[in-house]
């Protein structure tokens, strides 16, 4: 059997455009080579805190969750769209009002378990504004 | 009078449903606050297509429910105080057990477990109907701004250069 051809942006686009709340954030993708960036657009619905203003925890922790899955996608070659067994977010410093990045790394894609590691960023890759680990359960693909 | 709707304490519940409609990110998911007593907090967010997971299973999205959990603990943190602080999420934990049932709306009921002068730490279950057959849980801390918070408008523009580590 051969190898299965690798995931392509086009690939991703669809599994992005399964999940309605990733279309709900505007979530937007890119990939270069085997390294994908999304971008969670700014707008008025993902603030948490309107005097700072801030964006609201709990959509950088979706952005990053939805960084994952669509690394594992690339990781594994196939759009079988993995569970979330759990999270865990570290908040580094306030969210501010522009768009935010984030990128992920798939540190081990075992036969039933992949652990992932996440950053998100707005001005600074290296300055991230929080950081994410999961685990995820992978579902079979196509044989 | 007894209606808890007229406590203007952060414990109250019009403080709750206020902090809620103030914060644009909930009210685009939908949340509404159904309870608040000391240190406890109960929302829910009431299932529509566009907060599905996945197209056609009608499963509410596991960032729906991490946004729901951090928001409703900390309105949970913010409950346990007696004077009203700001408060900014450090660390949170979500254990995923089950998908929610398709087209289900989902609960959250947070708990502040323990406050200190500077950190709240709050535990939370996210059910549809009954809190021991959960969809998930978390574990989160939160940090108060004390009598100094970060100024209006202090986000506009970006942040101070870093001190690197």
């Amino acid at each position: 059997m051969s190898e299965p051809a690798p995931f392509t942006e086009a690939d991703l686009h669809a599994v992005l455009n399964r999940i309605p709340y990733a279309r709900f954030l505007e979530v937007r993708l890119e990939l270069r080579g085997d390294e994908l960036t999304l971008t969670l657009p700014f707008k008025t619905e993902v603030i948490g805190d309107f005097a700072l203003p801030a964006l609201h925890g709990g959509a950088v922790g979706a952005l990053m969750e939805l960084t994952a899955v669509a690394q594992i996608a690339v990781a594994q070659r196939h759009a079988g769209l993995p569970k979330t067994i759990d999270i865990g977010v570290d908040y580094l410093r306030s969210g501010r009002p522009v768009d935010t990045y984030a990128r992920a790394h798939v540190t081990k894609l075992g036969r039933r378990i992949a652990n992932v590691r996440v950053e998100a960023w707005q001005f600074e890759r290296g300055d991230p504004v929080a950081a994410m680990h999961g685990h995820f359960l992978l579902q079979p693909g196509p044989s | 009078m007894s209606d808890a709707q007229e406590d203007p304490r952060p414990s109250g519940l019009s403080f709750a449903r206020q902090m809620t409609a103030a914060t644009p990110h909930a009210r685009a998911l939908g949340l509404e606050i159904l309870s608040v007593e000391r240190a406890r907090a109960i929302g829910r967010i009431p299932f529509r297509d566009e907060l599905a997971g996945d197209s056609g299973t009608g499963v509410i999205a596991g960032g729906v429910l991490t946004a729901m959990l951090d928001h409703v603990c900390g309105v949970a943190a913010c409950s346990a105080l007696e004077v009203l602080q700001v408060v900014a999420t450090l660390d949170l934990r979500i254990d995923y057990m089950r998908p929610a049932a398709p087209g289900a709306s989902v609960i959250a009921d947070a708990q502040c477990y323990k406050l200190t002068r500077t950190i709240a730490f709050v535990r939370a279950l996210a059910y549809e109907e009954r809190a021991d057959d959960p969809v998930a849980a978390a574990a989160a801390t939160f940090i108060l701004s004390g009598d100094t918070p970060r100024p209006t408008g202090a986000n506009l523009g970006p942040p101070p250069a870093r001190r690197r580590p």
